[in-house]
């Protein structure tokens, strides 16, 4: 990787070439994903598994609690609709990040690469190309949820975007950050484990919080420093019209320290990722 | 499903509603709780007697009366002033009355006393009782006024009574622990529910016949945990709302196949409700949770829950 990273990135680009570059890469990602026929299909089969059987058993969860922001009882399913939006760009953030890995050993990120565009530009431009994707699989679910009687308010479809957009530049940026010290594709199984599994399950996708603190306010508090459950806030909020203002702190803040440390873990002159044959460059 | 959504969308578009104001009666706190129907919000909270049920506004909408069984009376609460004004002379125990349509005369079932009171709202004056079966609950008049009905829990039956002669002209047997009667607007059915038997029949009212039953199915609830109390029939006699008790559900009846077409979710023991004037929303008490559940009767939707005191049971909204 670091016969690449040689010279300097040259400055002065004009608009023009910066949105060709952006173009470009989100073009490019988005041709990847429409291609993966199967990736679309699970991405989508993932949350509805989870929305029509895991939820049928779990109905009594909520107790009779009116958690915010809904205003009356809901069903079980209503509940983690937001949690399974958000689970949705989890697994995107950390397969986009996987396909870095993927690109690294396969030589592609070389072209990538090479682009005399400042790196942090180039690797902003993924990013934004990850989450675009994540947005075609989320908006998919909510179509599909809305016929299982998950009707949030018509408005809702609209405020959620700009919350999906963060969570999704948040999650990505986390894989990212990930994906920087991983040296081999095989080791995504150890992703899976350690980090989405730990993060998707100790937070409030799946239960409300007071239900975890009844159990254990040790993991309360786990739930409770756990960036995705203020993304699965941030969501579930936005989707009924109303903004969660510590959610969307914790969450601006976490996207802007995983992305600057993506950045920095990405830039071989100064990284942390560790360089080797595993580089495919070597 | 996609044409109720769209309408939802209009009518969240829609101007706001003109403002009501329900009356809620809390049998455990001994209060009334008024809400204002534009903010959903409780604007006061009125004492009344001991464990107040029956509620209901005088046609004229300048009163509400609301039976306090443990003080073995009606008291009236004047809507301006929101207080208790006066009391009217029941029997011991009553538990749910209603009125003939030119709010003339009060019939009140005495739970205790198996009788049911008639009064003379003009006068304020008891005219006299009626010997009726065990237990006696539910009451309604047909749209007529010509025909009051009764129905006893522990006897099991509805009783039909002439309002003329004040005699009962025929008793039909319904499943067990009928709660709550309600004509269709066209006289053309009565529904009764059974709290125990889980049911609702649809009784002809000039046979006096069982002509159908409404049956009701929630998937992961136990069948006893399903108790039918009250009923609230549309304008239009189409659409049947049917509370489920401590299913904490509403279930939504198509009256021409008699079959479930949804359950809405609302709050724990969910046992009476009313309907807003214009039809716009249905407002349901729900006993155990403490609070009144707002529907969208378009939509079929609920949309909100309001937290009134404790145990609410009956409510109803000025005309």
């Amino acid at each position: 990787m670091s016969s690449i990273t040689t010279r300097e990135v040259p400055r002065g680009f004009s608009f023009q070439e910066y949105m060709t570059c952006l173009t470009g890469i989100v073009w490019r990602e988005g041709l990847r994903f429409l291609h993966q026929r199967e990736r679309f299909v699970s991405a989508l089969v993932r949350p509805l598994v989870w929305l029509f059987i895991f939820a049928a058993g779990f109905r009594q969860v909520l107790g009779i609690s009116i958690i915010p922001p809904y205003e009356t009882y809901i069903l079980y399913e209503v509940f983690i609709a937001p949690g399974l939006v958000a689970m949705i760009q989890l697994f995107n953030g950390m397969q986009s990040s996987l396909s870095m890995v993927y690109d690294r050993e396969m030589g592609n990120m070389r072209t990538l690469l090479v682009s005399p565009l400042p790196r942090g530009f180039l690797l902003f431009c993924k990013l934004l190309a990850g989450t675009a994707v994540s947005l075609l699989q989320v908006y998919a679910f909510l179509i599909i949820a809305w016929f299982w009687d998950i009707t949030p308010p018509p408005i809702g479809y609209l405020t959620v975007l700009p919350a999906l957009i963060l969570s999704g530049l948040m999650l990505g940026s986390l894989g990212m950050l990930i994906s920087s010290g991983i040296k081999q594709l095989e080791n995504f199984a150890g992703v899976m484990n350690f980090v989405i599994f730990p993060m998707f399950f100790a937070s409030s996708a799946l239960y409300p919080l007071w239900r975890v603190q009844e159990g254990s306010p040790y993991l309360y508090y786990v739930c409770q420093a756990n960036p995705f459950t203020h993304a699965v806030e941030l969501i579930r909020f936005a989707l009924y019209g109303q903004i969660n203002w510590i959610s969307l702190a914790v969450v601006g803040a976490c996207t802007i320290v995983f992305m600057v440390g993506a950045i920095f873990a990405y830039d071989p002159s100064r990284g942390l990722a560790r360089r080797g044959p595993a580089g495919g460059e070597g | 499903m996609l044409r109720a959504g769209l309408l939802a969308g209009l009518m969240l578009a829609a101007t706001p509603a003109h403002a009501f104001v329900a009356y809620v009666s809390n049998e455990k706190s001994n209060t009334v709780s008024v809400i204002d129907t534009d903010s959903w919000t409780v604007t006061k909270t009125i004492k009344v007697g001991q464990r107040p049920r029956g509620i209901e506004f005088t046609r004229d909408g300048k009163f509400v009366m609301v039976a306090v069984g443990d003080d073995d009376t009606i008291q009236v609460i004047d809507a301006k002033a929101q207080a208790i004004v006066d009391t009217l002379p029941s029997g011991p125990d009553p538990e749910l009355f209603t009125q003939d349509a030119a709010g003339k005369t009060l019939y009140v079932a005495n739970e205790n006393d198996n009788t049911v009171t008639v009064i003379d709202l003009e006068k304020r004056a008891r005219l006299g009782d009626i010997q009726v079966g065990v237990e006696p609950e539910g009451m309604t008049i047909s749209p007529d006024g010509k025909t009051l009905i009764n129905t006893s829990e522990t006897t099991n039956m509805a009783h039909f009574i002439d309002t003329s002669s004040r005699q009962i002209v025929a008793n039909v047997l319904v499943d067990p622990r009928p709660r709550f009667a309600e004509f269709k607007h066209d006289s053309s059915e009565l529904w009764v529910s059974s709290e125990i038997g889980g049911t609702v029949s649809v009784i002809d009212p000039g046979k006096h016949e069982v002509i159908g039953k409404v049956t009701f199915e929630i998937p992961g609830l136990r069948k006893e945990a399903i108790q039918p109390v009250g009923i609230g029939m549309t304008k239009d006699d189409k659409t049947a709302f049917v509370a489920l008790g401590p299913a904490n559900r509403i279930a939504v009846v198509d009256t021409a196949t008699r079959k479930v077409t949804k359950y809405l979710l609302v709050g724990q023991r969910v046992w009476h409700m009313a309907f807003t004037p214009d039809e716009k929303y249905l407002l349901t008490t729900n006993g155990v949770s403490n609070d009144v559940s707002v529907i969208d009767v378009a939509a079929q939707k609920v949309i909100k829950t309001i937290q009134v005191g404790e145990l609410p049971w009956g409510i109803t909204i000025a005309p």
